[in-house]
């Protein structure tokens, strides 16, 4: 089947899309953007969360059929041209990347924490994070990067 | 396979009908979990995402009517002050993500023994609305709806539209047993509901049966032991009997989760903490009121 849907901005057509396939699958082999990982294509790892019409989902568990019309945005839709989000850059300073297959998730959730929740609470972090598995750091840098994330945003403004 | 896209429930219903075999679809959860793992191949994958009134709730003659297609996410920021019972199981769904696309339709869909949505409906004296093409409407209560593992009432040609359900008129409690706070399919859950205007206690128990179900001489007893005019305590002795009520009212088995006598022991004792902490909100709001 055809799929017509904006993926981070610009209006996309996809051919020869299966029924049955996921929105990962067709962002990742047939769109060329292979930012958001797949880690388990069960909905427990959240590593390939991406926004669809705003909300966060699992992009595994979404049927590549339901987004026709619809607005995707993935990791790769974040940052301005060649200047990172700032949650990006918080990853990168605080060192909360080591393998990096968490990471693309990761960021997106927290990029929506950090846009509903200019200062979340460390409970608050840590409930947005729930279903966001990493094997690699143990996850204090990451808690760090997303509070340096949110302090940042709030001195902006 | 196919890929069915109605806009209307009417067109839902149509495809339905002319389809059987169509498997819906709507946050897809359940489904799309078993398609990546190739253990369903339906003929056709029937979206529900674009049928309006599935994703919408509304109030008349005192009952919520809620679509079958609102996520959890929104049951809890919209109706999580008056279903407070079905607000603290939809909290402990997955994570984040999962409860931002999961809806209690997929929920009663997949009719999981597991599924956390079902206590709090089945305490709640929830009613089930599905709808068929060729018959109209069907109310099913809750304790009706449950028919097997992972089997529900459902015709092949029917859909599930809402579930109705009073706001809550008592206190309400859902409580859950796992390994961790998130990500965890209950090894067992109890959800209990006062109805004070009705001296009446409802309760559900999840994941210790073949099907989500009702503690019933659990209910009898607390609706007759509590002191409702004179809202006085539960005394320890009666919460531990309605809490081995409810673990009589199981009747688990050892898997992979837990033994089939870790699920009695465990009932029992959330049992027990729930009907206290619910009558004991039950007892505060009296007197707040005096
Ligand atoms: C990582 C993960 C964690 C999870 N954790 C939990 C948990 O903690 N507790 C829990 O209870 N569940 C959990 N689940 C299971 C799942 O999220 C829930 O059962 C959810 O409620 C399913 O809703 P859905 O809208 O996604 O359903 P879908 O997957 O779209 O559908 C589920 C079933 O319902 C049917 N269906 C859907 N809508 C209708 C309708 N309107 N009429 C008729 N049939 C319909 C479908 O055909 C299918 O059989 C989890 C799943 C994942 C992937
Ligand atoms: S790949 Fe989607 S949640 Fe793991
Ligand atoms: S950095 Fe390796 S999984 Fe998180």
């Amino acid at each position: 089947m055809r799929v017509t849907v904006t993926v981070n901005g610009s209006e996309e057509t996809v051919d020869d899309v299966w029924e049955g396939e996921s929105l990962l699958y067709m962002l990742r082999e047939r769109m060329g953007l292979p930012g958001s990982k797949n880690a388990c294509e069960q909905g427990e790892c959240g590593s390939c969360t991406v926004y669809l019409d705003g909300v966060p989902a699992c992009a595994c568990l979404i049927a590549a059929g339901q987004v026709e019309g619809r607005e995707v945005r993935t990791v790769e839709g974040l940052a301005g041209g060649e200047r990172l989000d700032p949650v990006q850059e918080a990853f990168v300073e605080a060192g909360a990347v080591q393998c990096g297959f968490c990471t693309p998730g990761l960021i997106v959730q927290s990029h929506d924490l950090i846009g509903r929740n200019p200062a979340p609470t460390d409970a608050e972090i840590r409930e947005a994070l729930a279903g966001n598995l990493c094997r690699c750091t143990g996850y204090e840098k990451i808690l760090d990067a997303v509070r340096l994330a949110a302090r940042r945003k709030a001195a902006a403004r | 396979m196919d890929f069915l896209r109605p806009v209307t429930w009417e067109d839902a219903l149509a495809a339905k009908a002319a389809r059987p075999g169509a498997l819906p679809l709507q946050g897809g959860t359940d489904v799309m979990v078993e398609i990546n793992f190739d253990a369903v191949r339906p003929e056709a994958l029937l979206d529900l995402t674009r049928v309006r009134e599935l994703a919408e709730w509304d109030e008349a003659d005192g009952r919520l009517r809620v679509g079958a297609g609102v996520p959890y996410a929104r049951l809890i920021a919209e109706l999580g002050d008056r279903l407070p019972g079905l607000a603290q199981a939809a909290r402990t769904v997955g994570s984040p993500q999962i409860r931002n696309r999961g809806t209690v339709g997929g929920n009663l869909g997949a009719a999981s023994p597991a599924g956390d949505g079902h206590p709090p409906l089945l305490a709640a004296g929830a009613v089930i609305e599905v709808e068929s093409e060729a018959r109209g409407v069907r109310m099913i209560p809750a304790d009706g709806f449950f028919r097997g593992v992972k089997r529900n009432a459902l015709e092949p040609d029917e859909l599930i539209r809402a579930f109705w359900i009073v706001p809550a008129p008592g206190p309400q409690y859902f409580a859950k047993i796992g390994t961790r706070n998130a990500m965890v399919i209950a090894v067992c859950s109890f959800a209990v509901a006062l109805h004070p205007d009705e001296r009446r206690v409802g309760t559900g128990v999840g994941s210790a049966a073949p099907t989500p179900r009702r503690a019933p001489a659990a209910e009898e007893f607390a609706a007759a032991e509590l002191d409702w005019d004179g809202r006085g305590p539960l005394s320890p002795a009666a919460a531990r009997r309605f809490g081995e009520l409810v673990a009589g009212a199981a009747a688990p088995i050892d898997d992979v989760r837990g033994t089939a006598a870790y699920r009695g022991h465990a009932l029992a004792v959330l049992a027990r903490r729930a009907l206290t902490w619910a009558w004991n909100d039950h007892r505060a709001e009296g007197k707040e009121a005096v």
